[in-house]
């Protein structure tokens, strides 16, 4: 029913057992940071691997809908199911807001257009009283889902950041699969033959980017639920630059890339936290290593190697 | 003393040279950005590292060799420049056939690369620059005191920016220049080697970073994040002017600067975002830039 090919769908159910087995192996916390990050980088590749516009700010929305579902979490006291779906709808209403500008430049233009955008949205929430400035909103209480499970413990947290993910994850499947998603594709092949064909490219390319910004948002409330804090990192540009990385590794427009490119860019932070600056040194080796030898990503060479598409 | 507006003479003067400065960073920065995505259709998001590198060779080249200010103007951009060309041979020359997006994330990832080593040796903290002893002091100007430092690096970034224009404007270099980015094959055609106009594009456009990071060094302190703190206005910048032109570069430069030191002025809290809000106007009036030609 998510269109599938048969390769995908024993991907995907490699991936679900791994889901399912890794919280007994690893750190729930730590694979709830993966899952946050996988849920972000599908979000993203929404745009470029199935539209081919490349987001340079896609921190804004994932930012903003972790500040929103924090506050609305911490002072309205929402139960954590409003909070994150209300993050999705303040990413996809400042996407929408922000794409309606950014889509009416392409290429590299359309790039720096949203990097600065999200630089603007980065100094609005330096300056906005309710973002807490530099402290962040801090010591969001996780309270329960539904007003029924409590989400204190761990192991419950992973279960619901586990199901959002496969939830975002399915969405977007479902969207690349559906006939809107063909025409996206043939937008990114060839936009005057879509246009002369009589799609309105520009709509398309602004729903897409609202789908995205809205999972974006999602994923941000979710990470907002997880740590319990919002902060300015979630909004400023190492945080669009990070998922851009993630995207790459993992492999533009593969279906179990971000998800991949996730597992490996967070580990390797976990591992390099301690050597300071070290991390964004190694990102920077790691972005030139994939655009000079390795540009379809981990799962994309998989794919090649065994002649299927993942 | 003098009010204009309500607002006393020399804190609107004051306001005014400190964004005709910032004007001068973005109109060099955005120049070298344009002349480079001419060529080689590449947007280089190395600049704001290798502004930075120019501001700390200069600072390593004081406090490593005691070579002075004066010497180091025409030396860090040498060095950063050659950097640059070592750069363009080595690793962006293999992207010219692919899509201008990789191009992008290359130099992206080649901006954390450096900025991290930086950083790793240097800390994050900033290092002080001394103001060369002849530029120290201030000029009474009747309405403001002018220090003199800032005036310097005023006219240096103004003759610096139109000497690049004249450059490629007005000698046979800049004509095979232009002629190269119209149409490479055709120039190639001609005889004309132009993977080497290409090396020295990106190597010129690295200098002019470089040179504005010597600028830079005394007035801000020389610290590894000056860089990525300048290039996400520039590239606003970029997109309000458009790349089509050079001189719309350094008119589009220096102006968002003079507007963001009004900005302070009248509207303290806006003037991060007065150069975005004004890319968001320029978005919707005329998507592709004030200079820019149609896509």
């Amino acid at each position: 029913m998510f269109g599938f090919s048969r390769a995908e769908s024993i991907a995907f159910v490699v991936m679900l057992a791994l889901i399912a087995v890794s919280p007994f192996v690893l750190y729930p916390v730590f694979l709830m940071r993966v899952l946050c990050a996988a849920l972000f980088a599908c979000a993203f590749n929404l745009m470029i691997g199935y539209v081919g516009l490349l987001s340079f700010g896609h921190a804004a929305f994932f930012g903003m809908g972790s500040y929103v579902a924090a506050w609305t979490m911490k002072f309205w006291g929402l139960d954590a199911s409003v909070a994150i779906v209300l993050g999705g709808l303040t990413g996809a209403a400042l996407g929408l807001v922000l794409g309606f500008l950014a889509i009416r430049r392409s290429g590299i233009y359309f790039a720096m257009i949203t990097l600065a955008l999200a630089q603007m949205v980065y100094f609005f929430c330096l300056e906005a009283p309710f973002t807490g400035g530099e402290d962040g909103i801090q010591q969001v209480p996780r309270g329960y889902l539904f007003g029924l499970i409590d989400l204190s413990n761990d192991m419950t947290m992973y279960w619901v950041t586990a199901a959002i993910f496969i939830g975002g994850f399915l969405l977007v499947h479902r969207i690349i699969h559906s006939p809107f998603g063909q025409v996206l594709k043939g937008i990114r092949e060839n936009e005057p033959r879509a246009t002369s064909l009589g799609y309105r490219t520009d709509d398309y390319k602004l729903i897409a980017f609202v789908l995205s910004c809205m999972i974006a948002g999602v994923a941000g409330g979710t990470k907002a639920l997880v740590f319990g804090i919002a902060t300015l990192t979630d909004v400023n540009s190492a945080t669009s630059g990070e998922v851009v990385l993630t995207t790459l590794l993992g492999g533009l427009g593969t279906v179990f890339g971000p998800a991949a490119g996730a597992l490996v860019v967070t580990s390797m932070e976990n591992y390099l936290a301690q050597f300071g600056a070290w991390v964004t040194v190694t990102q920077g080796v790691i972005f030139m290593i994939c655009v000079l030898a390795f540009r379809r990503g981990i799962i994309g060479e998989l794919g090649a190697f065994f002649k299927i598409s993942l | 003393m003098i009010t204009i507006f309500g607002i006393p003479g020399p804190l609107l003067f004051g306001q005014l040279l400190l964004g005709l400065i910032n004007g001068a960073f973005y109109a060099m920065l955005s120049l070298g950005l344009a002349v480079i995505f001419g060529m080689l259709n590449i947007i280089n998001f190395a600049h704001g590292a290798l502004f930075m590198m120019g501001a700390f060779v200069s600072w390593m080249l004081l406090n490593y060799l005691d070579i002075g200010y004066f010497p180091a103007l025409i030396l860090a951009p040498l060095i950063v420049g050659i950097f640059g060309i070592i750069l363009e041979k080595t690793i962006i020359s293999r992207l010219y056939k692919l899509d201008h997006l990789y191009g992008l994330l290359l130099t992206f990832g080649l901006a954390l690369v450096i900025e991290g080593l930086f950083r790793n040796a240097y800390g994050s903290s900033g290092m002080p620059y001394r103001i060369p002893s002849v530029l120290q002091g201030a000029a009474n100007l009747g309405f403001m005191y002018l220090p003199i430092y800032r005036g310097w690096v005023v006219l240096a970034a103004l003759v610096v920016c139109l000497a690049t224009w004249a450059i490629i404007e007005k000698t046979s270099l800049g004509a095979r220049l232009r002629a190269a980015t119209e149409n490479a094959p055709m120039v190639q055609a001609f005889g004309v080697d132009v993977p080497r106009l290409i090396t020295l594009t990106y190597g010129g456009g690295v200098a002019l970073a470089a040179f504005a990071g010597v600028l830079a060094a005394p007035i801000y302190s020389v610290n590894p994040n000056m860089g990525s703190n300048f290039i996400n206005t520039v590239f606003a910048v970029v997109v309000i002017g458009g790349m089509g032109s050079i001189m719309g570069s350094i008119v589009t430069g220096f102006a968002l600067g003079v507007l963001e030191g009004l900005t302070k002025v009248f509207y303290p809290q806006a003037s991060a975002t007065v150069v975005f809000l004004v890319m968001v106007i320029v978005l919707l009036i005329r998507p592709r830039g004030l200079f820019g030609r149609a896509a």
